[in-house]
Parts: C-alpha cells; sequence; structure tokens
C-alpha cells in the first residue's frame, strides 16, 4: 500500500481517502486496547475525537464532491446533473482504463477507487462515493458522535463499549461506500456482533432476549443477501466488461462488481420486455466512455461494454438462466427481503421493538438513526438496480408492503404506554415511507414522479435519521430523572425543565411532519409521488399523518403537560445533553427550511441519474 | 528373477528420490523411537517430552516444505516405493496441514499440561504414530495402503481417546470408540478384499480407473465391484464421522481431553477427507466427460452430507457440555465440506482443502478454549462460560472470534471457507446444467439451499455459547461483586490471541491459500 503511494502511476489520494474515512474509527478503537484501563475519562475522549475526526473527513468528501459534480456543471441549468458524475459511470470508466493494454493510471479525483482484493474470484476493494451514500455517511458520522456525547454516563466495561460502538462505525460507512458485493457483504456482516454485545451487555431487563432475536433476524436476512450474491456471481458478464484491444480469451468472466451486474439486469430488463433490439454497445470517445445525456432520445441503451460483439452477447444473454423471469423475480425477492428486515418491513419487523426497549439510549439513536437506514440503502443501491425487470413488475407490491408498514407501525404505536417502544413502532411507521418512495416507478413522462418519490424516500432517511436519534435521546434524559418509561405515570415536564422541553417539542413536531421541519419534506415528497402512482396506496399514506400527528402530540401532552409532583424536581438538562439535542433540533429546522441548498442541491444528482437509467429501460 | 545392473541402479535411485519425499515420515518415525528411548534414561525424563516431540515435527515440516522437487501426478508416473504411496502435491498440501497441526497441537500441550511430564512421552508417541498414520492416508496409492494408514491412525487414536486414566467416561469413550472402529475396519476390509478381487490388483489408480468406467458406462453396474466401493466408504465415513457413522463421536469427545479431541476433530477428519478427495478425483478422471458419476455417486454423497450436516446441527442445539457441542458442530462441518466432495469437481476439492485450512486454525482455538476452562474452571460446560468476557477479556474475545468463524461470519477465515465450498455447490449445479443433467443442477441448487439453511441453524448453538461468554454475569465473583479474573496464564492468552489473529488475516488474504489448494489437486 505504502509503496503505491509513492509510485506515481499507482497513486491515488480518493483511494487514501476514502479508506481514511472507513477505517478511522477502527483505528481509534484499536488505539483504546493502549489506554490504561484507570484513565476512563481519556478514553471517552480519545473516542470522541475520533467520531470528530471521521465526521470532519466526512465534510471534506462532501467539499470534494462538490466539486467533482461542479467540475462537469455547465451552470446554465438548474441541476449539477452530469451523467459523466454518475457513480456507475465513474466506475465503469474506471474498469475501461484499467482494462486498457497499457493501463491508464487511476484517477485521484473520480471519488471511486477500485483495487484487487482476490484476484482468482475478482473481488475487489472497490468504494465510491455518490450523493445518497455521501449523505447517510454524514447522517452516520453524526449521529455516532452524538451518541458518544450521550453515553458519557456508561461506565461498566467502558473499553469494549467505545471500541464497539467504534467498529460499528467502520462498519456502517464501509457499507455505505462498498460498491463490490462481497465487500459490502463482509461490512454488513462487521456490524452484527458489535451490535449484538451492545444491546446484549449494556442493556435493559431483557437485553439477553432482544440480542439474541435481533442477531436472528438479521442473520436471516443476510443470509438471504448472501445467496443473491452467490447467484449473481454465477452470471456470466464477459460481454459486460471491457477488454484490451485484441484480447480475444472467451471464458465465462463472473464478477461481484454492482455497477456491472446492474447493467446487466438492465439489459435482462429489455430482454424480458422484449426491447432485445435496444441494448447497445458502449461508445469511446478521447479514451472515455461517452455517457448518455439526459436528453438523448436515442432508443439503444449502451449496456454492453466497449468492443463487445452485440449479437453474441445477446444471444448469449437470453440464453443464461438468469434470463428467466422466476430467475429475476427469486433474485429480487432474496435482495428485497435481505433488506427488508434491516429496514425493518412489516412483517419482518418484530425485532426492532425489542432491540430499542432494551438497548442503551446512545444505542437506540445509533440503531434508529443509522442502522436502519443500511435497508433502505441497500434497497436503492442494490435490490431495485440488481434486479430491474422484477422491481417493475413488483413495484406495487413493494409500495403494499411500504403502506401496511406505513399504517401498521401508526396504529402499533397508537396503543404504547412504554416511550421507547411507541418511537420504536413509530420508526416502523416512518421507514415504511421510504420503502413506498422507492416503489413508485411509472415510466415515461410520469418518471418525474418517480424521481420526487426516490428524493422523498433518501430525505426521509436523513429526516428521521435526525429526528429518531434525537427521540431516543429524549427518552434517555427522560428516563435517567423518572427511571421508567411509563407514558401514564410521566408528565409535567415542561414545568421544570422549560428548555428541554421547547428543544423536544421541535423534535416532536419535526417527527410528525409539520411543515417547515425536516420531516415534512420527505413525507411530502412520498406522498406526491405515490398519489400519481396509485391512489390506493396514497390514500392510506395521506390519512396516516393525521395517525402519526395523533399519537405524536399525544405523546407530547402526556409527557410535558400538566402539573406533575414526581417531575417537578427534575433537574434542567445539562450543557453536555443540550449540545446534543440542541444539534438535532438546529439540523431538524434547518433541513425543513433548505432543504434544496442543504440537501438536495448536491444528493439530487445521484437520484437523478439513477432514475434516468431505470427509466430508460422500463421504455 | 534377479534384476540387471542397470535395472538395479534404475531402481536404487528411484528408491533413494522416495525416500527423500518420504522423509518427513521417517523423521516422524525416528522421533517416534527416540522418544521411546528417553525413557529408559531416567536423568533425561526430566525434559518434558512434549518439547522434544515438537522438536522431530518442527524439522518433520521443514523437511516436508524443504522438498521441492516433489513428484508430479503425470499418469506415467507409477508413484512412490513401486505405486504404494503419491507423494505429489495434493499429499504435500495435506501431509504439511497435518505437521503444522500437530505442531500447534503439542505446543497447546505444552501450555495446558495435559499431558503431564510421566505421562508426556506415551502422550506424544500416540500423538506422534496418529499423525504419521494419517499422513500415509493422504498418500495412499493402494488400497493396502488406505488399510495401513487408517488403521495407524485409529490404534492411536483409541488409546487417546482413553488417556485420562481413572477416568469412567474416558474409558468408556475409548471402548465405545474400539468397538465402532474394529467393526468399521472390519467392514473396510471386506470392501478392500472385494475391489481386489474384481480387479485384480489394489492399485488405486487401476480399480479407480476399471471403476470409473464401469459406471460411466455400462447401464447397470455390477454388485460385487459397487459394494466393494461402498464398504470402502463406510471406512472413510467412519473417520470423517458422516452420518450414519457418526455414533461414536459425541461420547468419545465428551470423554477424552479437549487436547485429543481438537487432534480427532481436526487432524483425523483431514485425512478422512484428503483421502475420500483423492478416491473420488481418481473415480472422476477415469471418465471426465459423463455425468454418470455425479448422478450416482454425486447425489448419494449429497444425500449423505444433507443428513450429516442438518443432523449435526440439530443435535448441537440441545447441548449444555462444550466438548459435546463442539462434537456436534465437527459432525455438521463434515456434512460442509461433503457438500464440497460430493461435487466431484476440482473447485470442490480445492475449496475443501482451503476448508481444511480455516477449520485447523478454528477449531484448534475452540477446543484450545475448552482446554483453557478446564483448568482454570474444572468445568466443561456451556454454563462454565459465563461471563468470559468479563473474567479475560484475551480468552473470551477468542472464543467469540473462534465461534464466529465456525458459524461462517466474515471478514474470518470460516466464512471464505464456507464461501468457497458453497459456490463450488453452486458452479457445480451450473456445469452439469451445461453438461446436460437437469437434475444434477436441481440437486446442487438444493445442496446449496441446505447448506445456507444449516448456516442460519448452526447460529443457535454457537450464539449460546457466546451469549453465555458475554452476556451472563461470571458466576464466580469476588466481594464487590465484580467478575474474578480467570488467571489463565499469559503463553495460552498469546497462543490464542495468535491464532484468532491468524484467523482474522486469513479471512482477509485469502488469494495465496486458494493458488496453492488449486495447484494441488492440479
Amino acid at each position: 500500500m505504502l509503496d503505491s503511494l509513492l509510485d506515481s502511476t499507482e497513486r491515488e489520494t480518493d483511494l487514501v481517502w476514502l479508506s481514511v474515512l472507513t477505517f478511522l474509527p477502527i483505528l481509534c478503537a484499536a488505539g483504546l486496547m493502549v489506554i490504561p484501563g484507570r484513565f476512563k475519562e481519556w478514553m471517552r475522549w480519545w473516542s470522541l475525537l475520533g467520531a470528530c475526526a471521521t465526521l470532519t473527513v466526512a465534510a471534506c468528501t462532501l467539499i470534494d464532491y462538490h466539486r467533482l459534480l461542479d467540475s462537469h456543471s455547465d451552470r446554465t441549468t438548474r441541476s449539477l446533473y452530469h451523467p459523466a458524475n454518475r457513480l456507475d459511470h465513474r466506475a465503469d470508466q474506471a474498469a475501461y482504463d484499467a482494462a486498457q493494454a497499457v493501463p491508464k493510471p487511476f484517477s485521484s479525483f473520480n471519488m471511486f477507487t477500485r483495487r484487487a482484493w482476490n484476484e482468482r474470484f475478482d473481488i475487489n476493494y472497490s468504494l465510491g462515493v455518490d450523493g445518497v451514500s455521501l449523505a447517510l455517511i454524514l447522517l452516520t458520522a453524526l449521529v455516532t458522535l452524538c451518541a458518544l456525547v450521550a453515553s458519557w454516563k456508561i461506565d461498566q466495561q467502558l473499553r469494549g463499549y467505545l471500541a464497539m460502538i467504534l467498529i460499528l462505525e467502520s462498519g456502517v460507512i464501509g457499507a455505505f461506500l462498498a460498491v463490490d458485493l462481497f465487500l459490502f457483504y463482509v461490512f454488513y456482516e462487521l456490524m452484527l456482533f458489535p451490535m449484538y454485545f451492545l444491546i446484549g451487555i449494556w442493556g435493559g431487563g431483557r437485553r439477553k432476549y432482544a440480542a439474541v432475536k435481533f442477531v436472528i433476524y438479521t442473520l436471516f436476512g443476510s443470509v438471504c443477501l448472501l445467496a443473491a450474491i452467490i447467484t449473481l456471481y454465477s452470471v456470466d458478464v464477459r460481454d459486460f466488461v471491457p477488454k484490451p484491444a485484441g484480447d480475444l480469451r472467451t471464458e465465462e468472466v463472473h464478477t461481484f462488481d454492482s455497477v456491472t451486474l446492474s447493467r446487466v439486469g438492465r439489459a435482462v430488463m429489455l430482454v424480458l420486455s422484449g426491447q432485445e433490439e435496444r441494448i447497445g454497445v458502449q461508445t469511446v470517445a478521447h479514451g472515455q466512455l461517452v455517457p448518455t445525456m439526459p436528453d438523448d432520445t436515442n432508443a439503444t441503451v449502451p449496456l454492453l461494454a466497449p468492443g463487445a460483439d452485440r449479437e453474441a452477447a445477446i444471444a448469449r444473454l437470453k440464453a443464461a438462466t438468469i434470463c428467466t423471469p422466476t430467475f429475476q423475480y427469486i433474485l429480487f425477492a432474496l435482495l428485497f427481503v435481505g433488506f427488508a428486515v434491516k429496514v425493518p418491513i412489516f412483517p419482518l419487523h418484530s425485532w426492532l421493538p425489542d432491540a430499542h426497549v432494551e438497548a442503551p439510549t446512545p444505542v437506540s439513536m445509533i440503531l434508529a438513526g443509522v442502522l436502519l437506514k443500511l435497508g433502505g440503502y441497500g434497497l436503492f443501491r442494490f435490490a431495485f438496480p440488481l434486479a430491474p425487470w422484477a422491481a417493475s413488475e413488483l413495484c406495487w407490491y413493494v409500495g403494499l408492503i411500504g403502506a401496511i408498514s406505513i399504517v401498521y407501525g401508526a396504529i402499533v404505536a397508537m396503543g404504547q404506554t412504554d416511550f421507547k417502544k411507541l418511537l420504536a413502532y413509530s420508526s416502523v411507521s416512518h421507514m415504511g415511507y421510504v420503502v413506498l418512495g422507492l416503489a413508485t416507478w411509472s415510466a415515461g413522462a410520469r418518471a418525474e414522479y418517480w424521481e420526487m418519490g426516490v428524493d422523498g424516500a433518501i430525505f426521509q432517511m436523513l429526516a428521521h435519521g435526525i429526528t429518531a436519534s434525537a427521540l431516543f435521546f429524549v427518552v434517555g434524559m427522560v428516563y435517567e430523572r423518572a427511571h421508567h418509561r411509563d407514558l401514564n405515570r410521566l408528565g409535567g415536564l415542561m414545568e421544570p425543565m422549560p428548555a428541554f422541553g421547547g428543544a423536544s417539542a421541535i423534535l416532536f413536531f419535526a417527527s410528525l411532519g409539520l411543515p417547515g421541519l425536516c420531516g415534512f419534506v420527505g413525507e411530502f415528497l412520498v406522498i406526491l409521488s405515490a398519489w400519481n402512482f396509485s391512489y390506493a396506496l396514497a390514500i392510506p399514506a395521506i390519512l396516516t399523518t393525521v395517525l402519526t400527528a395523533a399519537y405524536l402530540l399525544w405523546t407530547w401532552q402526556r409527557v410535558y403537560f400538566g402539573t406533575n409532583p414526581d417531575t417537578a424536581q427534575f433537574a434542567e438538562m445539562t450543557p453536555r445533553e443540550s449540545s446534543v439535542l440542541l444539534t438535532f433540533a438546529a439540523l431538524a429546522v434547518a433541513l425543513g427550511v433548505l432543504p434544496g441548498f442543504l440537501i438536495f442541491q448536491w444528493m439530487e444528482p445521484s437520484i437523478q441519474g439513477w432514475v434516468d437509467a431505470l427509466v430508460r429501460v422500463r421504455g | 528373477m534377479l534384476p540387471n545392473s542397470e535395472q538395479f541402479s534404475a531402481l536404487l535411485s528411484t528408491l533413494s528420490a522416495d525416500l527423500v519425499a518420504f522423509l518427513p515420515e521417517l523423521i516422524l518415525a525416528g522421533g517416534i523411537t527416540l522418544l521411546l528411548f528417553l525413557r529408559l534414561f531416567p536423568q533425561l525424563c526430566r525434559v518434558h517430552s512434549g518439547f522434544v516431540a515438537a522438536g522431530v515435527v518442527a524439522l518433520a515440516l521443514t523437511t516436508l516444505l524443504g522438498n521441492g522437487h516433489v513428484t508430479t501426478n503425470a499418469d506415467w508416473e507409477p508413484g512412490a516405493f513401486t505405486g504404494l504411496l503419491r507423494l505429489d502435491l495434493f499429499s504435500q498440501f495435506l501431509r504439511g496441514l497435518l505437521l503444522l497441526f500437530t505442531l500447534l497441537l503439542l505446543l497447546l500441550c505444552d501450555q495446558t499440561g495435559i499431558p503431564d511430564r510421566d505421562d508426556s512421552a506415551d502422550f506424544c508417541v500416540l500423538l506422534l504414530g496418529g499423525t504419521l498414520g494419517l499422513m500415509l492416508m493422504t498418500s495412499a496409492n493402494h488400497l493396502l495402503m488406505v488399510f495401513i494408514g487408517l488403521e495407524m491412525a485409529s490404534l492411536p487414536s483409541y488409546a487417546l481417546a482413553g488417556f485420562l486414566k481413572g477416568q469412567r467416561t474416558g474409558s468408556e469413550a475409548a471402548l465405545k470408540y474400539v468397538v465402532y472402529g474394529a467393526a468399521s475396519a472390519g467392514v473396510t476390509l471386506y470392501g478392500i478384499s472385494l475391489l481386489t478381487a474384481v480387479f485384480g490388483t489394489g492399485n488405486l489408480v487401476t480399480v479407480t480407473q476399471g471403476l470409473g468406467h464401469m459406471i460411466a458406462d455400462s447401464e447397470s453396474v455390477p454388485l460385487l465391484p459397487m459394494a466393494g466401493l461402498c464398504f470402502l466408504f463406510v471406512g472413510f465415513g467412519f473417520k470423517l464421522a458422516a452420518v450414519p457413522f457418526q455414533f461414536w463421536l459425541p461420547d468419545v469427545f465428551e470423554g477424552a481431553a479437549a487436547e485429543v479431541s481438537a487432534f480427532l476433530s481436526v487432524a483425523s477428519k483431514a485425512a478422512a477427507v484428503g483421502l475420500t478427495a483423492r478416491v473420488l478425483l481418481l473415480l472422476q478422471e477415469a471418465n471426465p466427460e459423463s455425468v454418470r458419476l455425479a448422478e450416482t455417486l454425486g447425489i448419494a454423497l449429497a444425500v449423505v452430507a444433507t443428513i450429516t450436516a442438518t443432523w449435526g446441527n440439530l443435535a448441537a442445539l440441545t447441548q449444555t457440555n462444550l466438548k459435546r457441542m463442539l462434537g456436534y458442530s465437527t459432525i455438521a462441518h463434515a456434512g460442509y465440506m461433503l457438500m464440497a466432495l460430493s461435487t466431484l469437481r476440482k473447485d470442490g476439492m480445492a475449496a475443501v482443502l482451503v476448508y481444511l485450512v480455516m477449520y485447523l486454525v478454528m477449531n484448534l482455538g475452540a477446543f484450545a478454549v475448552v482446554a483453557v476452562l478446564r483448568n482454570r474452571t474444572g468445568a466443561e460446560t456451556i454454563a462454565a462460560c459465563r461471563g468470559l468476557i468479563a473474567r479475560s477479556p484475551a480468552v473470551g474475545v477468542s472464543l467469540t472470534i473462534f465461534l464466529a468463524s465456525l458459524l461462517g461470519l466474515p471478514p474470518l477465515g470460516g466464512f471464505v471457507g464456507k464461501f468457497l465450498v458453497f459456490s463450488a455447490v453452486y458452479d457445480a449445479g451450473q456445469a452439469y446444467a451445461v453438461a446436460g443433467s437437469p437434475t444434477l443442477e436441481w440437486v446442487y441448487s438444493l445442496l446449496l439451499g441446505v447448506g445456507i439453511v444449516n448456516t442460519v441453524v448452526s447460529a443457535g448453538y454457537y450464539l449460546a455459547v457466546l451469549r453465555s461468554a458475554g452476556l451472563d454475569e461470571a458466576e464466580a465473583t469476588d466481594a464487590s461483586g465484580h467478575a474474578l479474573p480467570l488467571g489463565e496464564p499469559w503463553g495460552v492468552a498469546v497462543y490464542l490471541v495468535g491464532l484468532s489473529i491468524v484467523l482474522l488475516i486469513l479471512g482477509l488474504v485469502w488469494n495465496p491459500l486458494i493458488t496453492l489448494a488449486t495447484s494441488a489437486i492440479r
């Protein structure tokens, strides 16, 4: 690794920075091991420093990414979108460059890196950034930082606790960055054990049950995922990977590269929907792959690698097992179930309330704020692009599952008396919007509504990450003072803790989707898109907003209003607590008021490209 | 008829070449003699024989690794010692694995104090003798050598199983092992005599070629050779602990010392897998284009693999004794290895070799933790692990890593092994579909599904141990309620942490290993 930094053809700064972003938390966890056990305060500050550094690197990555977007922007259009900036285009270009007879030097500025990890199985260490992954990485770094601040009071086996949280952060960031399916799976599994121990050792009364339930559900999901990955690996992609000119090798090629496999997926979709004549070969001009511009109405979709024999490739593809409806349905189902467990979607959600109730406050924050997002991200990044045909056939049902989650989560939340359990079910309901937004796949001219839905879904993930983490922190603060979470015995908190009440009011309203706060933007976009997709799905989602408002306001009343002698002596929030809560409250307002400036301007181009790629093959 | 001088010198040069290739075994045999002789001199007995034995094994291992000029697997080559042994890269790989394992095991024994100094000579002699037998098994090229290897490996194992003298469970385990072993040896011998009678020779290549052609060409296979083959596989199945020959294993594991269980679990299995893989490869090479072999033997093996893995995993779920649970887990892993063997393809065999390397490290580690627990707490139950992570972070975290790897979680070595096996099974299905057998495609897809479901089931018992080690409070606490430190010697801690780091590295960098395994198969 080090000698490659010195070699000018091998040197690649984005490889270094993306690796630093991924592994910095683990390095800090390793550093914790050398701090002697009695310096507990040092350990806390050290891990806080690590989390801060990670957030800083993530923010710098955002600046870098913005520069990348800017490099192709002509500033005459509203959007920074340019197809050459799409992650898949950058990945394809890098593969093309590397496949030349004399490989070109790696680009340091494309925010994508691919190095061989295992040549025999073509497993690559490939990391890439686009708007969506970057937004979620920023969220991860922020929530982890806040969770570390929130865990200042934890004293039992502190070293292990902090190490677990940092390892978890590395796993999540790695999973968001990974482009190679195998690498993604490794990072995805890396999160399993830290979370198991975090719930199981530092949790509440039924922590062991909750921890084991969490692991079994997650393992079920990841086994489905593994089956899907092995299935995808069996696909012969020889016509989809670039080869040096004059390379006449004809053996099968298999890959874990999700970008290549998503091109296969789109080609299969064209074949299965009877449009195989539209499959085209990528063209090259001046050593660069020619991207498909958004206004390009050319019917041909360039999917095959440059130099591929189109007729033979289509014939081979049609003969392959992957090109059958059954295969596509199974593939999509495996991917969908794998990620649905993580989202979680009804009926695979039942681990979530248990895990949330038993986990300590900071772990709940990470669980709600970060880990659930991996499910939505997986659907966005892998499930839809890798099996687009099945996704488009089944999208109404996927939306239906999302809508059921929305309604079910809200209704069950209504009946809870445990504050944390109520928030857990509200998470099920809120994450349902993510699934619904992704599922509103409408074709052709109405694709802009789908784009809106996907925009809304991703934004909803960010907004939910902020509000849910914050509300779990609120519960933790209340619990520290009252030592119970029973909504019927709480009340009157506004009187002793006005500042706390004010800050949490913002977050409650943000969570129920009040315009001007972050929860509104995502839900509104999703509902708008759902309305144009199917009334049957939109109407329950719309009506549920009333339910959401009802249960959250009712909770608000039961916790904060009234007078209650039991709570009258509670102390106002400490500076440490307010630093967490006010950060979240400020973000909730900022994202609600300026979503376009803060998020969409750099996130939307990626979504636009994603939608464009998929809609083009729907025809 | 005596050979003339030209033939004689040719024979002599072949013999010396063979002897050089056979040097590791000769060193082991010399070491055994040395250990026995050392007992004659009381003043020399102050040295713990474990160190002497470890030195001998290390010497044998270096000699083996230094033997670069091994013979290749070309068809014209008759094999070493007029065709009795085949000292090719494949056997080189497995012999290296066995020697490495024995070395690591001896180092562990030096740390854990089983055997004590008085018994150490006996123990080490038995261990080295067993290893020698296993090494002969992996390089056997003749049915006679197969039987000799099997028996040479089995007899020391019987004695080792009952090595803890004065313990009822140990003696019972040894007796059970002997009875099962003797029965299976008898059946194997019957199979060997049938095969030798049919083909007129015991040479493995000739026999398997004849069998392969019989299976591939004719519609109905003659009863006699088929029965011979089945009886031969009974012997392999006994060593592998494949269902229905697994009954001895849990009892033996429970009764024997953890170190001996590790030997039976890893070394015996490695040799049995190697021997089975060799026979299967030879059978397939007899008629590479035909799918008939896969349609008969492959499906049968797939069925056995399914039952073995499922049986092992289901039975392990209800165990409370750690060694017994690891015993059932050993059966389950034999099932996974059989899955790869049942593909009858080179990919699958290479996958098994890699799997064995990972399995060596993680299972040795798990049994080492059991040995430490036994020494420090006197119990070998899952309950004895309670609060282990709090009591001793080094042992607890290592146990977590070993069990997570046995479960097959990335980025640990066990995941790589499982991944290779599963993808080999999947590829076999696809390849046989192309070769024109949709039945086989179904069989192997089903087998893949069975493997995946089994992995999920196995999470149940591995996690139960981890739950006990990580989440439960320790039983042994001091006055203020803090968990008492386990107080393991630092050597053991270093040993365990070292093994877990190796496991992690194997999970991250496995390209060289696959290259090595693939070249060994070719």
